[in-house]
C-alpha cells in the first residue's frame, strides 16, 4: 500500500508527518476547549437560574 | 439581508451551528481526497522525486499562513472601525489556527530544502519573512492574554494586525521583490504560463488547498463560538460577583 518513495521517503513521511501532527493536535485543543467553555457557561447558567 | 446581521452574537451562533455540520463533512471529504491523491497515487518529478509529495502540505499551509492573516486584518478593520464584537474574536480566534499553519509550513519547506538545497534554512526573503510572519502570530496572541480589558486588547491588537500585515505581503511577494533567494516563485499561478504545473499535481494541489480552506474555516466557526460564550461566561461572572 505504501507508495514507492526511494531515497526520500524520510523527507516525505516527515513533511506529512509534520503537517497532520499539528493539525491534529490544534483541532482536538479547539473541540476540548470548546466543550469545556459550554459546559462552565450551562453550569454558571444554571446557577444564576437557581440563585434567581 | 446585510453582511452585518453577522455581527449580532446571537445570529452567529445560530448560523455557525447550522453550518458547522456541512463544513465539517465537506473539510473531512477534501483533505482525505486531496492528500491521499498527493501521497499515494502521483509519481515522481523528474527534478525532485518523490519529494514532490511535499507540495501537497506545504503550498496550501503557506497559502493558508498569509491568508489567516489578511483575514485577521480585515475583521480587526472592521472592529476598529465599527467596533462589532464578533469580528475582533473572530480575528482572537483565527490566529493560533494561522500560527499553526505557519509552523507548517516553515517545517515542512526545511524538511523539503535539506535534500533540494542542502539546508534546513537559508536567510531567503521569504523564508524571513515568513518566520518574522510567524513571530507576529506568537506576539498577537500574547498581546490579547497580557491585557484584561477585552476592548482594549481588541484595539492594541488590531493596530498590530496592520503593522503584521507588511510581513503577510512581504511573505507573499518576497521572491518577486528579490531575485537572490532559494525559494522559488509560486507554483500554483504557473498554470498557463510557459513553466507550468504538470495537470497530474494540479488537481489533488487544489483539492488539499480547498481541504485547508475549510478546515480554517471549520476551526475558525468552532473557535469563534467558544470565544463568544467566554465573554458571556465572563460577564456572567462579573454580574454575579457584583449581586
Amino acid at each position: 500500500m505504501m507508495p514507492e518513495l526511494g531515497k526520500y521517503a524520510l523527507t516525505v513521511v516527515l513533511s506529512y508527518i509534520g503537517t497532520l501532527g499539528p493539525l491534529a493536535v490544534l483541532t482536538i485543543w479547539t473541540l476540548w476547549r470548546g466543550a469545556k467553555v459550554k459546559a462552565a457557561l450551562a453550569a454558571q447558567e444554571e446557577r444564576m437560574k437557581k440563585n434567581g | 439581508m446585510s453582511i452585518w446581521e453577522y455581527a449580532n452574537p446571537v445570529k452567529f451562533m445560530k448560523t455557525s451551528s447550522w453550518a458547522l455540520p456541512w463544513v465539517s463533512v465537506a473539510t473531512v471529504i477534501s483533505l482525505a481526497v486531496g492528500l491521499i491523491w498527493g501521497f499515494f497515487f502521483t509519481t515522481e518529478a523528474m527534478n525532485f522525486g518523490s519529494t514532490v509529495k511535499v507540495l501537497f502540505v506545504h503550498v496550501p499551509s503557506a497559502m493558508m499562513a498569509i491568508n489567516i492573516w489578511v483575514m485577521m486584518l480585515v475583521t480587526s478593520l472592521i472592529w476598529l472601525i465599527r467596533r462589532h464584537h464578533v469580528s475582533a474574536l473572530a480575528a482572537k480566534a483565527a490566529a493560533p489556527i494561522g500560527a499553526v499553519m505557519t509552523i507548517i509550513a516553515l517545517v515542512t519547506g526545511a524538511v523539503w530544502g535539506q535534500p533540494m538545497w542542502g539546508t534546513w534554512w537559508e536567510w531567503d526573503p521569504r523564508l524571513t519573512s515568513f518566520l518574522i510572519l510567524f513571530l507576529f502570530y506568537l506576539g498577537y496572541m500574547a498581546l490579547w492574554g497580557a491585557i484584561e480589558n477585552p476592548d482594549t486588547a481588541a484595539d492594541l491588537t488590531g493596530v498590530l494586525c496592520l503593522v503584521g500585515s507588511v510581513f503577510a505581503l512581504l511573505s507573499r511577494y518576497a521572491v518577486k521583490f528579490w531575485n537572490q533567494g532559494l525559494h522559488q516563485d509560486s507554483t500554483i499561478l504557473k498554470v498557463g504560463e510557459k513553466d507550468p504545473l504538470d495537470p497530474s499535481y494540479y488537481i489533488p494541489l487544489v483539492i488539499c488547498i480547498v481541504g485547508f480552506v475549510l478546515l480554517f474555516v471549520t476551526l475558525l466557526l468552532l473557535r469563534t463560538r467558544t470565544e463568544i460564550r467566554l465573554r458571556r461566561l465572563k460577564a456572567l461572572e462579573q454580574r454575579e460577583r457584583m449581586a
